[in-house]
C-alpha cells in the first residue's frame, strides 16, 4: 500500500512517514497542497493521502476540495492530521470528502486505528 | 518507590480476594508504578506504609482505592473493529428478527471501563438501526470500579481518547465539544445503565441478556474465576443470545457448553445446541 503524506513541518513528515512505514505503506512525501497535488500526477496512484490542514502555498481543505474534483482519485482515501479541532473544522473538512480525521498529536496507535476504520488494515 | 516481598505478597492477596485479579510474581514492577502515585496521594511515605494502613482499614475504602488503581482500564471506541462489524452485519439484524414480536432487547457490557465499549455499542445501535427506536433497550454497563463509572455516566472523554478508534462522522455527530474535551450527547447516555458490580463476587439480580460483552477482563482472572464467571454469564443470558469475549480470551478448556461462532477475530460465542 502507499500513502503521501503531506505537511508543511519536515519533523512531522519524518514522523509521520516513519509510523506509516512501520505500518506497512510505501511513503512518498509533500510540504505544501500544491505540491502534493503535483505528486499525485508524478507518484501516484496513492492508497491514502495524510493531509495537514495549515500550510503555505495550498493548504490541506483545499487540497481535498481539489481532489474530490477529480473523479480518477476517487478510491484515495484522505485522512487531515491536524492541529484545528472545532467541530465545524472537522465537519467542514468531511464535507469536503475527507474520510477521516485526527487532532494531532497522534499516535502510532490513533493511526493504525484509523486506517483500519478505512478498510486499510495495517499487518 | 520501593516495594518488598512481603508486602507485595499481602497486597497480591487482597487484590485478588477483592478482585480476583492475579498478580503473579514478576509483576512487582506493575504494583510499584500503579501505587507509588496512590501512596503519594494518601500522603503515604512508602508503600510499605500504605500496607500497613490496608491492614487497619475496616471501611476497606482505601482497599477498594488499591484494587481500582491495579485494574488496567485500557479501552478504545470500536476496539478491534470486527466484533462491532459482525454485530452490525450479523447478530443486531438476527436479533431484532426474533425479538421482533416482543420489541424488546436486553444488553450488558460486564467491564465497561470509561466507556468506550457501551458507547460504540450504543452509536452503533442509533446509526444503523433507527427502528429500535420504538424498542424497549436494557442495556447495563458495568465495571467494578467507582471511578470508572462515574467516567462512564459522564461520558466525557479527552482528545487522545476521542481520537481512537472513533471515525470522525461519528465523533461530529454524537458528541459535544467543551473546551478540550468532548461529551457524548444526553440521548446516548440516557440509554445506557451505568452500575458497579465486581464480577468475582457475587452479583445482583439482573434481567436475561440478549447480548453480553464480557471483553479483555477475563485474561486477569485464574482459571477456576474464569469459570465461574463464563458459567454464571450462561445463566444469564437467554439460550438463543450471544456472547463477545476479547481478542486474547477463549471459552475453550473452560466452558464447553459454549460454541464459538464461525466469525473471523470477533470472539464471538452462543451456547451448544441453541436451536
Ligand atoms: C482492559 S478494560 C476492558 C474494557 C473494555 N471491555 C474493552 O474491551 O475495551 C478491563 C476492565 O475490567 C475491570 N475489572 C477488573 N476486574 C474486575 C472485576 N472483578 N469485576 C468487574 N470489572 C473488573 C477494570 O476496572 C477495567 O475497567
Amino acid at each position: 500500500m502507499r500513502a503521501l503524506v503531506i505537511d508543511d513541518s519536515r519533523a512531522i513528515r519524518l514522523i509521520l512517514g516513519q509510523v506509516m512505514k512501520k505500518l506497512g505503506f510505501e511513503v512518498v512525501d509533500a510540504g505544501d497542497g500544491q505540491e502534493a497535488l503535483n505528486k499525485l500526477k508524478s507518484d501516484g496512484p496513492f492508497d491514502i493521502a495524510l493531509v495537514d490542514w495549515n500550510m503555505p502555498v495550498m493548504n490541506g481543505y483545499d487540497f481535498v476540495v481539489n481532489t474530490r474534483k477529480d473523479s480518477q482519485y476517487n478510491d484515495m482515501r484522505l485522512m487531515m492530521v491536524t492541529t484545528e479541532t472545532e467541530m465545524a473544522q472537522v465537519v467542514k473538512a468531511l464535507e469536503a470528502g475527507a474520510n477521516e480525521y485526527v487532532m494531532k498529536p497522534f499516535t502510532k496507535e490513533m493511526i493504525a486505528e484509523k486506517l483500519t476504520l478505512l478498510g486499510l488494515s495495517p499487518e | 518507590m520501593a516495594l518488598n516481598p512481603g508486602d507485595f505478597e499481602y497486597i497480591s492477596k487482597i487484590v485478588r480476594e477483592q478482585s480476583a485479579i492475579v498478580l503473579e510474581k514478576g509483576k512487582e514492577y506493575l504494583v510499584e508504578a500503579r501505587l507509588t502515585p496512590l501512596a503519594t496521594s494518601e500522603n503515604f511515605k512508602s508503600i510499605a506504609d500504605l500496607a500497613q494502613q490496608m491492614k487497619r482499614d475496616v471501611g476497606g475504602k482505601l482497599i477498594a482505592k488499591v484494587v481500582e488503581a491495579m485494574t488496567t482500564n485500557e479501552t478504545s471506541f470500536f476496539r478491534d473493529i470486527h466484533p462491532f462489524e459482525v454485530l452490525k452485519n450479523t447478530i443486531i439484524p438476527e436479533l431484532i428478527q426474533k425479538r421482533e414480536s416482543q420489541k424488546k432487547l436486553s444488553i450488558w457490557c460486564g467491564a465497561s471501563s470509561s466507556g468506550q465499549e457501551p458507547y460504540t455499542l450504543a452509536m452503533l445501535l442509533t446509526e444503523n438501526f433507527p427502528q429500535l427506536k420504538n424498542w424497549k433497550i436494557d442495556f447495563i454497563a458495568s465495571d467494578i470500579s467507582t471511578e470508572m463509572q462515574k467516567r462512564c455516566q459522564e461520558g466525557v472523554y479527552s482528545q487522545l481518547e476521542i481520537n481512537r478508534g472513533l471515525p470522525a462522522m461519528l465523533m461530529v455527530k454524537y458528541f459535544q465539544r467543551n473546551g478540550a474535551q468532548w461529551q457524548i450527547k444526553p440521548e446516548l447516555r440516557q440509554m445506557i445503565d451505568f452500575r458497579i458490580l465486581n464480577l468475582s463476587g457475587r452479583w445482583p439480580l439482573m434481567p436475561k441478556f440478549d447480548l453480553v460483552m464480557m471483553r479483555n477482563v477475563l485474561i486477569y482472572f485464574d482459571v477456576p474465576t474464569k469459570k465461574e464467571i463464563l458459567r454464571k454469564v450462561r445463566e444469564n443470558l437467554y439460550p438463543d443470545g450471544y456472547v463477545f469475549l476479547g481478542a486474547a480470551e477463549t471459552t475453550l478448556n473452560l466452558d464447553d457448553k459454549y460454541e464459538r461462532m464461525n466469525f473471523k477475530q470477533s470472539g464471538c460465542y452462543r451456547i451448544k445446541d441453541c436451536l
